[in-house]
């Protein structure tokens, strides 16, 4: 964020975070696929599709606001 | 020791919870915890200065600063408060996302803001020090810092409670975990800290509350679906219009007319709010230049008006497909749901391990985040507009971040004693609005004088303001004393509490700005030229001449104007 310090931007957090809790869902889903969870509509597998989601939306801002790769915001 | 705290939350979970957590969704809560506090140790380094601690250095983007000026508003408190009222109320709970956003906040960004920032004044008590004088700062900082502790105390009790109910989890670890996990990360990077973590929460809210509404609008089979199973259940056309059944106070559920909602709420309650309570304005004040901080209340209106997606389609969601009815609080019975409760229960519905670990993080970081606005809020005024003017002489400005920080642990401890405060006194629980009715509504006036009559004077200011809030508080006691009143001040006698804090807070402004005209009549007005860049027309404002017209404040505000008058039309 500031050009003086190079401070990480507050999005390549906002990224690991959620690519992290994207593996974490991901796998779950997974695991659990075959037996998914007693609740309303599991048979469309939401933790599957929410997984990838935050998998790819995670990523792409990990990737994209990784230390060193943007000079500037 | 997070890891540590939690695997003793597992101990102290109780059999009597809403909600049991998986493996998988414990550790998306610890992991939550640890990016909160590294986010605050990573921070320290840069918040050496007071100018970096206190107002994140003046550098946000607009983007940023406007995520932040909406999360500080996001708090789960009021996730969960509006989803509740939505059960209780149907749409009608839409206006304060949709009336009392888009005029407030366009004025504010397009007018207001402009003064706040070239003032270069720390906080708001500090502009109207600059604009009125000594004591008009004072009873407004002094006001804003117990408003302040109140709020954030009870915030933290509130997150106790819905810990309680819906995690089993004890109350005091509850609120001690929370404030100091806060503390610690508020006291290291200051309005960095909390910047930066109202804008992680802001995504964190979507993503752990969207999968409700998505899945419940599959369930419900669309939004017509959703119409006809909540015409089932109450019988009437109340619960899904906005604006068509405000004619009369009997006419609509919340007991309101359209008078009280378009003028006390979207033209004082939200005016007030968003364009005085410097919760949120501080992190327009950190933006990096003058079009970021007009930009800032304009971006956070665009979201602030599709924030109805998570929170008033769960609380409709719940009242069309929940196969019990949930209950007001406090209702004798054994096995029963409160209101309160609808935003958990639809998540518990929805969401198997991982996501309903998303979500309870998501209500947690809003909890915490609530917290982190109210105490580098807190920080900021003390420091500035108690603390250095009246308690003593600061001469570094080492020493101004030190006594931040400082005043930052002393916050958490004022809140974690106001939090034991109201769990004494559960139904203050219901006086939020009532104190946002007390001081943020007359100081609405004070600072809207201030701003666009030059003639009004420095006595004007004090006496208004003192005015407005006494008059609020007399009105406030005088329905606690005799509940008759409440038809006097909300004109009808089919008003309920709701109309009285709108029309309250109505009636608290005009005495104010009556005040205020009247005694700036009577006593001697400020120089012009002690009033520049504090005065609507004494103000020589940047030119945007070379600017392009999809990069001026004024081009994204019409967008907002006429999204909102769209979102009126659809659900009129």
């Amino acid at each position: 964020m500031s050009k003086q310090t190079h401070m990480l931007p507050v999005w390549f957090f906002i990224g690991v975070l959620l690519f992290t809790y994207g593996v974490i869902i991901f796998v779950v889903a997974i695991v659990d696929f075959r037996h998914p969870s007693e609740v309303m509509l599991s048979q469309y597998h939401p933790d599957l599709f929410g997984g990838i989601l935050l998998l790819l939306i995670g990523g792409l801002y990990t990737f994209w606001f990784w230390p060193g790769r943007r000079k500037k915001q | 020791m997070v890891l540590t705290s939690f695997a003793a939350s597992a101990i102290l979970q109780s059999a009597d919870r809403l909600i049991s957590l998986a493996p998988a969704d414990v550790l998306v809560i610890v992991i939550y915890f640890a990016m909160v506090l590294g986010i605050g140790v990573y921070l320290k380094r840069y918040a050496n200065t007071s100018n970096q601690f206190f107002m994140a250095g003046r550098e946000m983007s607009a983007w940023v600063a406007g995520l932040s000026f909406l999360s500080a508003n996001l708090g789960a408190l009021e996730l969960m408060g509006w989803a509740a009222a939505t059960y209780q109320y149907g749409i009608l709970a839409a206006h304060f996302y949709w009336i009392a956003a888009f005029p407030s906040l366009a004025c504010l960004g397009l007018v207001m803001m402009p003064l706040y920032y070239i003032s270069k004044t720390h906080s708001v008590p500090g502009y109207l020090h600059l604009r009125y004088g000594e004591a008009t700062r004072a009873l407004s900082g002094i006001s804003f810092a117990f408003m302040t502790i109140l709020m954030s105390g009870i915030n933290m009790y509130a997150m106790a409670i819905v810990m309680k109910v819906v995690l089993g989890w004890n109350i005091h670890f509850s609120i001690w975990v929370s404030s100091l996990t806060v503390a610690a990360y508020v006291t290291l990077g200051g309005l960095y800290s909390a910047i930066f973590n109202e804008v992680l929460q802001f995504f964190l809210i979507w993503v752990g509350v969207l999968t409700v509404s998505i899945l419940g609008m599959i369930e419900a089979g669309g939004w017509s679906g959703l119409v006809m199973k909540i015409h089932e259940r109450v019988h009437n056309d109340e619960y899904v219009h906005l604006w068509s059944t405000l004619g009369t106070f009997s006419g609509n559920p919340m007991g309101v007319h359209w008078t009280g909602m378009a003028l006390g709420l979207g033209g004082v309650i939200a005016f007030g709010y968003w364009s005085t309570d410097f919760l949120v304005i501080q992190r327009a004040m950190a933006a990096k230049d003058l079009r970021s901080a007009r930009l800032a209340p304009i971006i956070a209106a665009y979201f602030k008006m599709m924030v109805p997606l998570i929170v008033i389609l769960p609380g409709l969601l719940g009242l069309a497909l929940l196969p019990y009815k949930l209950v007001p609080e406090g209702t004798p019975g054994e096995g029963l749901h409160t209101y309160n409760e609808v935003l958990p229960l639809m998540l518990a519905r929805y969401c198997g391990p991982g996501l309903l670990g998303l979500g309870i993080t998501a209500l947690i970081a809003g909890f915490m985040s609530g917290m982190a606005g109210n105490l580098s809020a807190f920080a900021t005024v003390w420091t500035y507009d108690i603390y250095r003017p009246y308690l003593t002489k600061v001469k570094s400005d080492a020493e101004l971040v030190a006594i931040g920080r400082w005043c930052t642990i002393l916050g958490v401890f004022l809140s974690i004693g106001a939090a034991y405060f109201v769990t004494q006194f559960k139904s203050i629980m219901d006086y939020m609005q009532a104190l946002v009715s007390f001081f943020i509504a007359p100081l609405c006036a004070t600072v809207i004088v201030g701003m666009f009559w030059k003639r009004a004077t420095a006595k004007a200011g004090f006496w208004g303001l003192l005015a407005g809030t006494v008059s609020s508080i007399a009105m406030f006691t005088l329905v606690k004393v005799n509940h008759s009143y409440l038809a006097v001040i909300a004109l009808s006698p089919d008003a309920k509490e709701m109309a009285e804090n709108l029309y309250r807070a109505l009636w608290s402004w005009l005495i104010c700005f009556m005040v205020t005209v009247i005694v700036s009549l009577f006593t001697a007005p400020k120089p012009d030229y002690e009033l520049k860049g504090l005065v609507w027309g004494l103000t020589d404002l940047p030119s945007e001449a070379g600017v392009p017209l999809y990069k001026r404040p004024l081009f994204w505000a019409v967008g907002v104007g006429i999204f909102f008058v769209i979102l009126q039309w659809m659900f009129w």
